[in-house]
């Protein structure tokens, strides 16, 4: 809790942290917040600058920018975060259970994860697209199929780290039962593991998702979506350009506040890492041993 | 060594099988009929049950699974894929050139991630905390949380239209090149020199840095050897770029028309072609093995404590 | 004769201004072994590091480090380099560490005295050879082609002596040499010590927690504790008559733990002369 403290005096994490929260929370709220209908067409105010009643100008078929962002939110932000949730939540529960238990059970779901992460997550969720169909559930999908193994594996690490350490024997000798201390001794110290790979594979997920609509092979129109948009004003790139601002901006801006706020989570919880501090050293094991694959939309 | 080698090698021939066994049974996940997509691509106006039923014993659907797997396989091994559901011709006439297109623009951008990481990471370690450090790494925040495309855009936007310097279409010349490159390299770059700097950092703070300096050894002499250990961690790095940005480049390609496996593969994804789907996914996946077998030897032969880990 | 005097020496963190080390003065005579002794955190490394140059750089010190006439503390780095290796030499604590990982540690044998002399290829490996066998290293060629990894800690401790053998420098800084050491390999490095000092004559700071090896080696005392000296004097008289409470608290816990240990284990152990 202290940790926590100090990570909210750092100012860039708590602007970081304020942004995501609004964000997130615009998004939830998203029919009593946005001013207009995003999906209304009004082929009369095609293109139409900024005004009162739409106060960021209307798109290539007259709807409202400012509607069709706060809506956009959902699927870009709140649904990558369900799918994160979702990956991450197997993704755990796979790697405590190999990470707790070891031998036969560990090396079983190991080779299993090793499968799985030899497909190159990109490739892999294309393919699903490929197979299932477009549409942004089967991305979201493709997302939680691809990634869990790859939360599994680091789990696992920190997990194993923990499992070893001396008031874990001890409970054990104490008798008390494995859920137990998985739950009460195992999970609050490596929380700010998962937190960390969890956050940092979010931002990837949000840029692979406005990617995937941007080539149109995830949610359909009419739905308001920010790559989508992004893609419906790059048609009209080179008469008008400024139709690419608003979704842009927002985008960069919503990726930066998750990378500078997974950057300070990560200095907040291991203060060493600060300035001139020693990361922790790369495990031998290879697979684990690589860092993120940042696969860039 | 090569023993370690050996070993490596061996345990990469069944996770590519099993690899190629899940990509073949892909497909049978897939709601769709292969049989409708066919005729479909073909035009037929009428589609009856007995038509189906043809073209599902033409494509040989019929045969029990693991059969079916086996003969794929080993025509897999000679290169052919099959023919294209939609147009017909041989998955390979089709794959290859483009695979062949996206792996010029994937080594051209993997040179220059790494020259680019290197430099900034080191640069970065060297001056870290400065304002040279901190600006790099606000900047490269900022350009990776762009999605590549809006770069792209922004890059053709400006590059092309106002200054008409740079050819934004197909890859006719080597000044094609320089745009997608630069989108890569910028998007992959501005992360990995995070780990070439933060393998610095931790290396400047190293024992062995304070004992050769203790011994009077020569400050050049300290640098390569901070050089060369923390480039370690680096290597496997960029080792694993090649097969990722080969299959990521989907988006690129889309802005620029480069004629490559992405182009390819949406467009397959698109039409339903299951074939062209299928083959893909195998060859990426295998380069993905390989090149990961190959950089877990080649950090072996960098660290010699990974060697007796085997 | 003094070879080595330290006068008000400050260090601290040029960010955040926290003093690690305040306002030190010692000396240490020519030939002489001053031991300085203290708790984890006391700031007997800043100490050592500081006189070498070599402390993070983020450290910043203050203060006058006399060493043959030139204040050290007012030399540049080129100087300072200069005078590292063959005059000051310093041993760590833990030898895995010490050495570059990434080669054999031949390289780096063969690297620091080409260095400081002007030997040919076969000249140095012979001296290193006899060096190593003087320091009880079996197989040294053998040696002189492993990793660090390779190796256990005695005998990279053995090899950082090896090393000050060949460059005969007038002071040694030793921080805590023996603490990551069984105590079969304690015994064996202590032994080397000592021999180290009779065959090159050379003055020794050494830097210890552990009193037992402390006493054996040390002619002067010193007692650090939160960066500050509480006391100095001679070994015999801060190990038996010491004034500040602190040090008393020390020897003394120490000892009772000592005797004890003595008396189960029916024999006289390392920590008696």
């Amino acid at each position: 809790m202290r940790r926590f403290h100090y990570f909210l005096k750092d100012r860039l994490a708590a602007v970081s942290l304020a942004i995501i929260s609004i964000t997130v929370i615009a998004g939830i709220f998203a029919p009593w917040i946005a001013p207009n209908d995003p999906e209304e067409v009004h082929m009369e105010l095609r293109f139409a600058s900024a005004s009162w009643e739409y106060l960021l100008g209307n798109d290539h078929l007259g709807r409202c920018v400012l509607s069709r962002l706060i809506y956009g939110i959902r699927p870009s932000v709140l649904w990558v975060l369900a799918a994160l949730v979702a990956s991450v939540g197997i993704g755990a529960i796979i790697g405590f259970i190999a990470g707790y238990f070891r031998g036969r059970i560990d090396a079983f779901l190991m080779r299993i994860c090793d499968v799985m992460l030899s497909f190159p997550g990109y490739v892999m969720t294309l393919a699903i697209i490929g197979i299932l169909g477009v549409g942004l559930e089967n991305i979201l999908l493709a997302f939680v199929l691809m990634k869990w193994a790859w939360f599994a594996r680091i789990i696992r690490t920190s997990v194993m780290a923990y499992a070893e350490s001396e008031y874990v024997k001890f409970s054990k000798v104490l008798g008390m039962g494995s859920l137990r201390i998985m739950r009460k001794h195992i999970l609050p110290v490596s929380l700010p593991d998962i937190a960390v790979t969890s956050s940092s594979a979010y931002s990837s997920m949000v840029l692979q998702l406005s990617g995937f609509s941007f080539l149109g092979l995830g949610i359909q129109a009419p739905h308001a979506e920010w790559g989508m948009m992004l893609n419906e004003a790059r048609e009209v790139m080179f008469s008008r350009p400024e139709m690419m601002l608003a979704p842009g901006i927002t985008t960069i801006l919503f990726v930066t506040a998750v990378n500078f706020f997974t950057d300070s989570l990560q200095v907040a919880l291991d203060p060493k890492l600060g300035i001139s501090g020693k990361k922790r050293q790369g495990r031998p094991d290879s697979v684990a041993g690589r860092i993120q694959r940042n696969e860039v939309a | 060594m090569g023993r370690y080698i050996f070993k490596r090698g061996l345990i990469s021939v069944p996770l590519l099988l099993v690899v190629s066994f899940l990509t073949f049974i892909l497909n049978s996940l897939s709601p769709m009929d292969p049989a409708e997509v066919v005729l479909h691509a073909q035009g037929v106006p009428r589609i009856t049950d007995e038509l189906l039923e043809e073209t599902r014993l033409a494509l040989g659907l019929d045969r029990p699974l693991l059969v079916r797997y086996w003969n794929w396989f080993l025509s897999c091994l000679r290169l052919d894929f099959g023919d294209s559901y939609v147009t017909g011709k041989p998955v390979w006439s089709l794959l290859g050139p483009a695979f062949l297109n996206t792996l010029k623009l994937t080594i051209v951008s993997v040179v220059a991630i790494i020259i680019l990481s290197i430099a900034l990471g080191v640069l970065c370690a060297l001056r870290e905390g400065k304002l040279l450090d901190k600006s790099i790494r606000g900047i490269s925040f900022f350009l990776t949380a762009m999605p590549s495309y809006l770069l792209a855009s922004l890059l053709v936007l400006y590059f092309s239209v106002k200054l008409d310097l740079l050819p934004t279409n197909g890859m006719d010349t080597i000044g094609s090149y320089i745009l997608p490159v630069t989108v890569i390299t910028i998007s992959y770059a501005g992360i990995y020199f995070r780990v070439v700097r933060s393998s610095m950092l931790s290396n400047l703070n190293e024992d062995y840095v304070l004992y050769g300096r203790a011994c009077g050894l020569p400050e050049r002499k300290i640098t390569r050897r901070i050089l060369r250990n923390s480039l370690q961690v680096a290597v496997s790095v960029f080792c694993m770029a090649i097969p990722i940005i080969l299959g990521s480049t989907v988006v690129v390609e889309n802005i620029f028309a480069w004629p490559g496996l992405g182009t390819l593969s949406v467009n397959s994804i698109l039409s339903r072609d299951f074939p062209i789907i299928q083959a893909y996914v195998l060859v990426l996946a295998a380069s993905f093995v390989i090149v990961n077998t190959f950089s877990d030897m080649i950090n072996a032969w960098v660290n010699p404590k990974l060697r007796e880990d085997g | 004769m003094n070879l080595l005097e330290v006068r008000n020496l400050r260090v601290w963190d040029g960010r955040g201004g926290s003093v690690l080390v305040s306002d030190s003065s010692f000396q240490l005579k020519k030939g002489s072994c001053l031991a300085i002794i203290g708790e984890s955190g006391s700031g007997k490394s800043l100490t050592c590091r500081a006189i070498m140059g070599l402390n993070r750089r983020g450290l910043l010190q203050s203060g006058k480090i006399r060493f043959k006439g030139v204040d050290l503390n007012e030399l540049d780095e080129r100087e300072m380099r200069s005078r590292r290796g063959k005059q000051l030499y310093m041993i760590l604590q833990n030898g895995m560490r010490a050495f570059d990982p990434s080669s054999v540690i031949g390289v780096h044998l063969r690297e620091t005295l080409a260095r400081h002399y002007h030997w040919n290829k076969s000249e140095t490996t012979e001296k290193l050879r006899q060096a190593m066998q003087s320091v009880r290293l079996q197989d040294p060629i053998g040696i002189l082609n492993k990793y660090p990894h390779q190796l256990s800690g005695g005998m990279l401790q053995r090899v950082m002596i090896a090393l000050a053998l060949l460059l005969e420098p007038d002071v040694i800084l030793a921080d805590e040499p023996t603490t990551a050491l069984d105590t079969v390999s304690k015994f064996e490095v202590v032994e080397q010590f000592i021999q180290l000092r009779e065959r090159t004559g050379c003055s020794m700071i050494f830097v210890s927690h552990e009193l037992g090896v402390v006493k054996k080696l040390a002619d002067e005392v010193m007692v650090m504790r939160a960066g500050s000296v509480i006391e100095s004097g001679t070994a015999a008289a801060i190990f038996s008559n010491a004034r500040h409470e602190y040090t008393r608290y020390l020897t003394s816990s120490q000892r009772k733990l000592n005797d004890r240990f003595q008396e189960l284990m029916g024999g006289a152990g390392i920590a008696d002369r």
